[in-house]
């Protein structure tokens, strides 16, 4: 039995860009204002870095393919850089690999930078992807929205409940994200909305109108990694460790056999499960103080509490609506605006999560921090319901 | 002896007004008033005569084994390819045995009737006869309102079947009413007066004299009379002419459906052939550069015939469309903003087309061997999550499998000619499930749990290349 990352790694240091519509910045200058952050919050020099990943998604629009773009970028020494993509999760899979690279021993200091630079399509929403030439042929031309609403369709189906709770319910979601989100002064969208805005704003995808969606923005985000003993040598304090990363794919299974229902995150499920064995969390609901979620549409978020069995399953519904997961609720998520507000810049979205949680537990954050977090989790859902990646990763104080 | 064995039909579910179509154009043509009543069917965007064609053929093959067929042909002056042939994308859609002479029958209005003839005079197999017809006008054109489109099937073989063929006889000659040259988009035409007067009297009835003759009935032993012609007057001349009860003259279905070209004379005879009884006479004409009579005598078989939606059924299951503008945008008739994602590149890999043609165009899937999981698409490797077995598929095919929504949405950020684009998760009664496009559905109409039916549409149009992807989509299974 594998003995899992929990407390092998430490983060140094995080750097996170402003994210929004960088009208007058390149993917190459959004990934230098992140990584002269985190670089500066580590306290060593670049030619101490051994190794380098990067996440982008949409090599269409962004930077294009391979991970030269990152070493001309950051003037890198000519050291191991590695491009990662995998759909939204891109940012988190530059972590894990970073993570083990330095858990392994064979770096000591690794890096993990994600960029999106989508601003430069010409029109609103995620580009259209390239899919290669079969899907084409037969899938359904989907677009974001209109995959993860059909999570609406059957949830409510299956938990029986009616179209106008549910939007109220979903409308919260946003809500609670435009409150959290103004007082975050790096987020995409800082002001406040009403849940009657929310409702009564232009339909996307059925039931999602447009608050239901998350911002598409231009950003960056990075992390340098350690061992723990190394921060400490270095005189860290306070010191935010890895506990868990875990990642899950669809297999085929949603897509084509019948034994799923359609209302559900099944990779979620499992890569939580996994996830909080390998952080040795019992009661999650308890145990964990705070969540960044994969908010790339509010109904993701509100299904998604109950794969990570934090709401019972049919419950994430009443519990949304009580304000359980507002900022002075029982547990805060999206904190730091989530993708709805902060913004979704798909390769950097994963370390943007994470750059929260090591703020929060740092006690770093500002006008949004919360009162002595422990626990943080963060989770990316790439692809649509039924066929994606989900990333499910905890941080928390090393030791803890 | 060699008879119709079958029939099926399909007419588009959308019906455009021609009060609309007149509203929009009189204020050019006055002369279009003439045209107010009824409505035409109009395609759907993702419908072309390839894909009416595909619904008339699985209409027609209803109850009918499909290895049985040994010929399809198709009739038709509107096909999608000049070169590549459209009856043998029909064929493998309609999941006909790749061992069955395909052909493309072309040229005249009059191809199917003529292919009909023939295909009767052969008798040596069994022959699936499809004609399918979307003539296209410019906005304003009186063709505009008296057009429709629409398919019909006839399943042609050795009999006893539902109608025997009892005389045929037939003319060639260059009379030019109308034509179209293949780089034209819309047919040129000469004065109406000219084409009744020379055209439909003078060239009928050297076809329909000696059919009438050789089958040794008189005008008046004549129970339905099939002869498609916008001019009415033409029609009740020769039923005076020959003695034609009026009432044996059959319905040209110009107030529910407008004309459908080369399938027009089809469409009728399967009409007809709905509501025929054992022993009746059925004489039908088809004219184009000469003209064709057939006789036929309907048999006992046509009352055991499996229920199909038929003509009749298609023509009950109708959508009215009043929107003119929409018309226009769905047929490329104005310069439609598609916005920009719709600039995105459709090129078709044509080797993955024809590796993965069984799956695209047959919507063939895999059933498991070992497990009997359904699944789609087929793999080498069972998807069944406690089964797993290696190279354990046979074919299965998904698209007379009675289907349900178990998830959908409607999105309008999608481009499509006509949104909000509606899809989902369909899945299977007996296993299988895909994410697939709806089509034929209207706002509010889906949920969760709906009954559906797999139909063969056009998926994508790459008008670069002048390619269209076909696939298959999910629609309401609504009876007839």
């Amino acid at each position: 039995m594998a003995t899992g990352i929990k407390d092998k790694v430490a983060i140094l240091g995080m750097g996170c860009s402003k994210f929004g519509e960088r009208w007058d910045m390149s993917a190459d200058d959004l990934m230098l204002e992140a990584f002269r952050e985190g670089l500066a919050d580590a306290g060593i020099e670049k030619n101490q870095i051994d190794a380098a990943w990067l996440s982008t998604c949409f090599d269409e629009v962004s930077v294009g393919k391979s991970a030269v773009p990152l070493s001309e970028a950051l003037r890198l020494p000519y050291i191991p850089v590695t491009r990662v993509e995998n759909y939204c999760a891109s940012g988190t899979e530059a972590f894990r690999a970073a993570a083990y690279a330095v858990a392994s021993g064979a770096c000591d200091f690794a890096l993990a930078l994600g960029v999106e630079k989508l601003k430069d399509t010409g029109y609103g929403g995620l580009p259209v992807q390239g899919r290669g030439p079969l899907v084409p042929m037969w899938w359904a031309n989907v677009t974001a929205p209109g995959s993860f609403a059909q999570l609406a369709s059957a949830y409510r189906a299956k938990h029986g409940i009616d179209k106008e709770t549910f939007k109220r319910a979903i409308a919260h979601v946003s809500v609670k994200s435009h409150d959290n989100g103004t007082k975050n002064p790096k987020a995409h969208l800082q002001k406040a909305i009403t849940e009657e805005q929310a409702i009564n704003a232009p339909m996307i995808a059925e039931p999602l109108g447009l608050f239901d969606c998350c911002g598409v923005s231009d950003g960056a985000a990075c992390a340098i990694l350690t061992r723990p003993e190394i921060a400490e040598s270095l005189g860290k304090k306070d010191l935010v460790s890895v506990k868990a990363l875990q990642l899950s794919v669809s297999n085929g299974v949603e897509s084509q056999h019948n034994s799923w229902d359609g209302s559900h995150f099944k990779t979620t499920r499992i890569a939580a499960k996994r996830a909080y064995q390998e952080a040795g969390i019992e009661t999650p609901r308890e145990q964990i103080s705070m969540f960044e979620v994969h908010d790339c549409f509010s109904v993701t978020e509100l299904v998604t509490m109950e794969d990570l069995f934090i709401s019972e399953e049919g419950q994430a519904v009443s519990d949304v609506l009580d304000g359980f997961y507002d900022a002075d609720g029982g547990v805060p998520c999206q904190i730091d605006g989530g993708l709805k507000c902060f913004g979704h810049p798909i390769g950097a979205s994963g370390l943007r999560m994470m750059y929260e949680m090591y703020l929060q537990i740092q006690g770093r954050a500002g006008a949004r921090q919360l009162a002595d977090p422990v626990f943080g989790m963060t989770h990316n859902l790439g692809g649509s319901p039924w066929r994606n990646v989900s990333s499910v990763s905890i941080v928390g104080r090393y030791g803890a | 002896m060699v008879s119709i064995l079958a029939y099926g039909g399909y007419v588009p579910r959308l019906r455009l007004s021609r009060e609309a179509i007149v509203t929009a154009n009189s204020w050019f043509n006055p002369a279009l008033k003439a045209h107010m009543a009824g409505e035409r069917s109009i395609c759907n965007w993702d419908e072309d005569p390839l894909t009416m064609a595909v619904a008339a053929a699985r209409d027609c093959l209803t109850g009918v084994a499909k290895e049985s067929v040994t010929a399809c042909h198709l009739a038709s002056t509107t096909l999608p390819f000049v070169d590549r042939q459209n009856a043998g994308v029909v064929a493998a859609a309609a999941g006909l045995p790749e061992t069955a002479t395909t052909m493309d029958v072309t040229g005249s209005q009059r191809a199917a009737t003529t292919a009909l003839a023939a295909a009767c005079r052969d008798g040596s197999g069994r022959t699936l006869l499809i004609a399918s017809e979307k003539r296209e006008a410019r906005s304003g054109a009186p063709q505009e309102a008296l057009y429709g489109d629409g398919a019909a099937a006839l399943l042609i073989g050795p009999g006893p079947g539902i109608a025997r063929l009892v005389a045929s006889a037939g003319v060639a000659v260059d009379f030019v009413d109308h034509y179209r040259a293949p780089d034209h988009r819309f047919e040129y035409g000469w004065e109406e007066r000219w084409i009744r007067d020379e055209g439909y009297q003078k060239i009928v009835p050297r076809a329909l004299e000696p059919a009438l003759a050789e089958a040794g009935i008189s005008g008046a032993e004549i129970d339905h009379f099939v002869m498609p012609c916008v001019y009415p007057a033409v029609t009740r001349s020769f039923a005076r002419t020959y003695g034609i009860r009026p009432e044996a003259v059959s319905d040209t279905l110009q107030a529910v459906m407008g004309e459908a070209g080369a399938a027009h004379p089809l469409v009728m005879l399967t009409r007809v052939l709905e509501q025929a009884r054992p022993g009746q006479k059925i004489v039908l004409v088809g004219f184009g550069q000469g003209a064709d009579a057939l006789v036929f005598e309907v048999e006992e078989g046509i009352a055991r015939l499996e229920p199909r939606i038929g003509i009749g059924g298609h023509l009950a299951r109708g959508r009215p469309e009043t929107n003119y503008q929409k018309y226009l945008a769905m047929n490329g008739l104005v310069d439609q903003e598609h916005g920009k994602r719709a600039e995105i590149d459709g090129q078709t890999a044509l080797s993955t087309l024809y590796r993965k043609r069984d799956m695209v165009t047959s919507l063939i899937g895999g059933v498991c061997r070992t497990c009997g999981t359904r699944q789609f698409p087929k793999s080498a490797l069972c998807v069944n999550p406690n089964c797993g077995e290696y190279d354990s598929q046979d074919d299965y095919p998904f698209a007379d499998e009675p289907a349900r929504v178990l998830t959908w949405s409607a999105d309008h950020l999608v481009f499509v000619p006509t949104p909000p684009a509606h899809y989902g998760m369909v899945q299977f009664d007996g296993g299988g499930r895909f994410m697939a496009d709806f089509t034929d559905v209207a706002e509010g109409e889906v949920e969760v749990g709906m009954d559906m039916r797999m139909e063969f549409r056009i998926k994508e149009m790459d008008s670069d290349r002048g390619f269209r992807k076909y696939f298959w989509k999910a629609a309401p299974a609504r009876q007839g």
